[in-house]
């Protein structure tokens, strides 16, 4: 490791690493937050959740998005609509989409998780997420 | 690279440590593996959530789900139900044993919902061994501050400014004490960070050292930045094995990363830490004594002044701190003074962080604004007092201090309302008695224990607590006077005006402050001879029950010496004289007949 020689470079350094805790101070956080979960059981990933997933958090990195936070949960039952993704917004019922691509994914950002409009994809909930 | 979205934090402090949590990590860590998941889930060890009673914890954020009492085997289990099927694992979640709810985000804990972590801002939360992540939590960004932006004035206007004061018992304004030694000037100054920790029951300064030892790095070249020196030295106890291999590895990695030695971050700034191990004697917490053990002298305390401000480690300028006082610095001058004075009583800024200890549900480790009751700490964060129990007292300050009782439940906890108790702060240790705890034999367990660790330098300390301790040993083995009680108060008055350090000087709180919160129970061991807490083994009688009594003759075989008599189905009697008070009729007897008095 390279000796870090000004207190700027010291603030880089932060910046590149503050991805390491962010995801665990946002937990501190949590209930002031959006929360996006993806199904990430074997039928979700199998169909890309995966890659939504990451899709979802460089573009949520590179928009600078501080008020949400992407986790992942499992099999929330939708199958035939994988890879969904749950978005909730304090205050407000779960919200779940099916069949999520990237280009759903983006539209979700940047109508739903910025704007608080819902786009569309929704599944109508049948199920109770884990908190309930 | 990964994106996690998932992290599984596992407590790594000595005490989930011992309770095999590097077990768990190993289990958590294969089977996300095999789940092929490690891109998206991090297992990582850090430091205490303070939760000690219900070890060992896994955390998982960013949920917050809290799972207690996890054992390697339980491994396999959450991975599966929790990151796989997104279902939490009930059977793991704590209870609270108030309202008997399962309480699965820690958020919503009784325990933690009134505390505010200042100095343990980064336990249970990072990775102590990576200073990537303490620098994501603007690790090093105080100190970068102090040396671009502040002048060594400047500093020390901010630490006085927030009011903090010295951690490691006494209180004493801690930028004050840095200007102090600011201003001696010499060709070599040091800065001290006392990691002796010798109070029986505390772990504040362990578990600091060992969730987050680059906080107490960063503190101590800030300190040396605003006095001018360039040495620190951290004196620390050799029995704590986990903390001084975290401590110096963080160390290590602040030098490679150029935060520790010459030129820091390109400001000409020169700053390296050593450490030197004590031997675990508790007089060597005692400053100009942990000066002199540095110096590899004997372990013991010189007068003062001169101060260590003015001559200290090798005759020269050094300032000696905590490690809590040390581990709230960085905060301090990244949110400023105004922010920390926000914080707490009228004279007591910020926060203080005590080891919970005893007969109360919670036992672990806590930090709450001071200010906070009594009441709130041991009901509220505390969980009340074991098996229902009542609560008694509570001992603060370790053996230089007192004992607070219901009377002072709702007082606000600060340096000065203790000192009025008759109390002090001490570095936080907090032992809670139940009516079950004889306070004659609580102080007679600290007075033996600093008659062991009196370093024997001044006679008042040497011969008084001795004396001390054998009059209360009189009293509870049922040979006191009225007499003793005066010479204990006469004698107590003597030390305390003589010794010459703290510890003898503080070594008789605890037998007054018990005489005066529990004066009633000291007459009754003498003029009653009895013990009201059922404690005292000389003083007890086992007396059976004419009426409970059925003669089934269970406990005459039991009694080791003969004492008890009686024929088959006629109530049977006990001997005293014979009586060696071992308690195994009481244990034997199935008709509650036989009481303890
Ligand atoms: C007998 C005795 C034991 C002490 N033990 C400790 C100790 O274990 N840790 C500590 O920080 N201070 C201890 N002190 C207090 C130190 O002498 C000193 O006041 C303190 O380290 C200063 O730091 P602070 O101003 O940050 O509290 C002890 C004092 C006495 C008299
Ligand atoms: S008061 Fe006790 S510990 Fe302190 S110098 Fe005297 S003998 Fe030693
Ligand atoms: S065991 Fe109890 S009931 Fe039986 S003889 Fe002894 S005192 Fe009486």
């Amino acid at each position: 490791m390279a000796k870090i020689k000004s207190f700027e470079e010291l603030k880089k350094i932060k910046d590149q690493v503050q991805s390491k805790v962010g995801l665990r101070e946002k937990g501190e956080n949590i209930d002031n937050l959006i929360q996006i979960r993806v199904a990430m059981a074997t039928c979700g990933i199998a169909s890309g959740a995966r890659e939504i997933m990451n899709y979802m958090i460089d573009e949520m990195t590179s928009q600078g998005i501080e008020n949400a936070v992407v986790t992942q949960t499992g099999c929330m039952g939708y199958c035939y609509a994988e890879p969904t993704i749950e978005v909730t917004t304090p205050g407000k019922e779960p919200v779940i989409y099916g069949d999520v691509t990237k280009e759903k994914a983006k539209e979700i950002i940047d109508e739903h998780v910025i704007k608080g409009e819902l786009v569309d994809g929704i599944i109508p909930m049948t199920h109770k997420t884990i908190d309930q | 690279m990964a994106n996690y979205t998932m992290h599984m934090l596992v407590c790594s402090g000595t005490g989930c440590k011992s309770a095999e949590s590097d077990l768990i990590t190993a289990n958590l860590e294969k089977y996300v593996a095999e789940a092929n998941m490690t891109d998206e889930v991090q297992v990582l060890k850090t430091g205490c959530f303070g939760f000690c009673e219900k070890g060992p914890v896994v955390k998982i954020l960013p949920d917050n789900t809290f799972y207690v009492q996890v054992t390697p085997d339980d491994a396999e289990e959450i991975v599966n139900e929790h990151i796989i099927k997104g279902r939490k694992v009930e059977r793991l979640l704590f209870v609270d044993p108030k309202t008997e709810k399962m309480v699965s985000d820690s958020k919503k804990m009784d325990f933690y919902k009134k505390q505010l972590r200042i100095a343990l801002r980064n336990c249970g939360l990072i990775d102590p061994d990576n200073i990537d992540e303490y620098i994501a939590r603007d690790g090093y960004h105080a100190l970068g501050m102090a040396l671009t932006e502040m002048t060594p004035q400047d500093v020390i206007k901010v630490v006085k400014d927030s009011g903090l004061r010295g951690r490691g018992g006494g209180g004493f304004p801690t930028g004050l004490k840095w200007e102090i030694a600011s201003k001696n000037d010499a060709d070599q100054k040091y800065v001290v960070c006392n990691a002796d920790e010798g109070d029986p029951g505390a772990f504040m300064d362990r578990s600091i050292l060992e969730g987050d030892p680059h906080s107490v790095v960063e503190a101590m070249a800030i300190c040396g930045y605003s006095m001018g020196a360039t040495i620190g030295k951290v004196y620390i106890r050799a029995e704590y094995p986990l903390a001084i291999k975290r401590l110096e590895k963080a160390i290590e990695d602040a030098r490679e990363y150029g935060l520790l030695g010459k030129d820091i971050m390109g400001t000409g700034f020169d700053f390296d830490i050593e450490l030197t191990f004590g031997a675990g004697a508790f007089v060597c917490g005692e400053e100009t004594a942990l000066i002199h053990s540095m110096e590899g002298e004997r372990g013991e305390p010189t007068t003062k002044p001169p101060f260590p401000a003015e001559s200290g480690y090798w005759g020269k300028p050094t300032n000696v701190n905590n490690v809590e006082t040390f581990a709230n610095v960085p905060v301090i001058l990244l949110k400023g003074a105004d922010w920390f004075s926000s914080i707490g009583s009228e004279k007591s800024k910020g926060t203080k962080v005590f080891a919970l200890a005893g007969k109360i549900n919670n036992v672990g480790l806590i930090e709450v604004p001071m200010g906070t009751t009594l009441r709130e700490v041991i009901y509220d964060i505390g969980g009340g007092i074991k098996d229902g129990k009542k609560f008694k007292a509570v001992q603060t300050g370790g053996p230089s201090g007192g004992c607070l009782t219901v009377d002072d439940l709702d007082t606000p906890i600060d340096y000065e309302n203790l000192i009025a108790k008759g109390s002090m702060m001490g570095s936080g240790g907090m032992i809670v008695m139940d009516e079950d705890d004889c306070m004659p034999a609580v102080a007679k367990f600290y007075l033996e224990f600093t008659e062991e660790e009196s370093c024997g330098k001044c006679t008042p300390c040497r011969v008084g607590t001795k004396r001390l301790s054998e009059l209360l040993e009189l009293i509870t083995d049922g040979k006191g006077k009225m007499e003793h009680l005066d010479e204990l108060k006469r004698l107590s008055r003597v030390i305390k005006d003589t010794a010459l350090c703290g510890l003898g000087q503080t070594a008789p709180n605890p037998v007054l402050s018990t005489m005066e919160a529990f004066w009633d129970e000291y007459i009754a061991h003498i003029k009653d001879g009895r013990c009201p807490a059922g404690q005292c083994t000389n003083l007890l009688q086992y007396i059976i029950s004419e009426a409970k009594c059925v003669g089934c003759t269970a406990c005459v075989r039991v009694c080791p010496t003969n004492a008890i008599t009686g024929t088959v189905k006629k109530p049977h009697v006990i001997d005293q004289a014979k009586c060696i008070k071992c308690g195994a009729c009481y244990d034997k007897c199935k008709f509650e007949a036989i009481s303890k008095q």
